[in-house]
């Protein structure tokens, strides 16, 4: 019984025919995965200072920051900017949705790794630099920061394969992401065996890639 | 705004809420149990189990949540919630595993041995030494993934279960009006984040504990 095999061979030539969708697909996540990154970082980087930052209202900013993002769904979050936002005027193509919604979302992941890293820094090196004449800005870019690198990149590894994986919230917006071309693919005939193992393994390589990427960093780091 | 506060509206809600929290329910408790599992084989390097337990998690951790739920919902016969249940059991078992893995790790080689030397033989050491000391210090970290667990049963919604996320949306399509929406959205958020606050509140309680008993 050929149609009731879910990886029969027709239902791959199928899938090889319909290569350029997935291709698409690809393309689109990983503009999403590279925007999201760059933004997450940027966020996690401000926000963790602000979590160790001398100054109570700032502190504040940043637990809002990230008890919000942490502790509401990323579907909700980017349902919220995909249906909502157009209401009062603020309209956002697709893959911009998916770059501010997931970027957003794990910067407030990224920003408990950094705030962590700095908090194991021990005070006496900020105090030291501020001594030498460092202000509060410099230390913390030129002593504190580069020191908490170690402790800082296994986590934020960790926060961008789950950024890679989450990225697949776009399909639940028609956001034309590898997740969404996948499921309509397969939806429309059936084809679900080779479209999900094609699907899961092309996420397997990115984070795979990814997680090789920041080790090697790490190493770097160490010496 | 005022036909918007209705027991049905509230009821129907409520009803999605009931599904998300099944869901988080059995997908916690069965992924803790398939983590320890897996951590517990590989710990002890059984032949075979081990080397699949490890290929497990290499797999699924780093493959999306959706595409769990995507592959349990059509590629299985299991009913809507049960499907869900499934996905995420087996997406944050990967997960515990590796949070096991960690606990584990983190109990000194030495007890392992002194255990063997009083004549204990390795399930009893695993049961009574290794387990409830690499749980102590892991439950912090999986606390949190206890939120991430709720927070990501709302990719369910994709295949058309009604937990809470999907409930609301299909709540919104019923009323036009922009306020109605923002006040949905804002409800619906406010739920998931007072369940996540308290669990994380628990968690961050828990992480303080330890801290004070082991210095």
């Amino acid at each position: 019984m050929d149609v009731n095999n879910p990886f029969a061979i027709y239902k791959w030539q199928a899938l090889f025919d319909a290569r350029d969708i997935f291709i698409d697909g690809l393309t689109t996540t990983l503009e999403v995965v590279i925007g999201a990154l760059i933004l997450s970082i940027i966020l996690g980087i401000i926000f963790g200072v602000a979590g160790v930052f001398p100054n109570k209202i700032v502190k504040v900013i940043n637990r809002v920051y990230v008890e919000f993002f942490q502790n509401t769904p990323l579907v909700i979050q980017v349902i919220f900017i995909y249906n909502a936002l157009p209401h009062i005027h603020v309209m956002m193509p697709v893959l911009l949705i998916g770059i501010i919604g997931v970027g957003l979302y794990t910067g407030a992941y990224m920003a408990e790794a950094v705030r962590g890293a700095i908090l194991s820094v021990p005070r006496g090196q900020v105090e030291a630099a501020v001594s030498q004449g460092f202000n509060y800005w410099q230390a913390m870019w030129y002593i504190v920061l580069p020191q908490s690198k170690k402790i800082m990149l296994p986590a934020m590894a960790n926060q961008a394969i789950n950024l890679v994986k989450n990225t697949s919230v776009l399909a639940m917006i028609a956001g034309g992401d590898l997740m969404y071309q996948a499921d309509s693919w397969s939806g429309s005939n059936m084809y679900y065996g080779p479209a999900y193992v094609v699907t899961g393994a092309c996420y397997w390589i990115i984070c795979f890639a990814l997680s090789k990427y920041i080790g090697k960093l790490e190493k770097e780091a160490e010496v | 705004m005022a036909d918007l506060f209705e027991m049905n509206n509230f009821l129907f809600l409520m009803g999605g809420f009931k599904v998300t929290l099944e869901i988080g329910f059995f997908s916690i408790i069965f992924s803790v149990v398939l983590g320890t599992l897996i951590g517990i084989v590989r710990y002890l390097k059984l032949p075979l189990l081990a080397q699949l337990g490890g290929l497990y998690v290499d797999i699924v951790r780093n493959i999306p949540c959706l595409l769990c739920v995507l592959i349990a919902r059509f590629m299985t016969p299991l009913p809507p919630t049960m499907s869900g249940i499934l996905a995420m059991s087996v997406f944050t078992g990967a997960i515990m595993a590796e949070i096991v893995r960690g606990g584990i790790n983190s109990v000194p080689k030495g007890q392992f041995e002194a255990a063997l030397s009083q004549g204990m033989n390795k399930w009893q050491i695993v049961y009574h030494i290794i387990l409830p000391q690499a749980y102590r210090n892991i439950i912090p970290p999986m606390v949190s993934q206890f939120t991430t667990v709720i927070k990501d049963s709302s990719f369910v919604w994709a295949v058309g279960t009604e937990e809470l996320t999907g409930r609301s949306m299909i709540l919104i399509g019923r009323y036009s009006d922009t306020s109605h929406l923002f006040v949905i959205m804002g409800c619906v958020a406010l739920i998931y984040f007072m369940l996540n606050y308290s669990l994380s509140l628990i968690a961050r309680w828990e992480h303080r504990r330890l801290i004070a008993k082991s210095y």
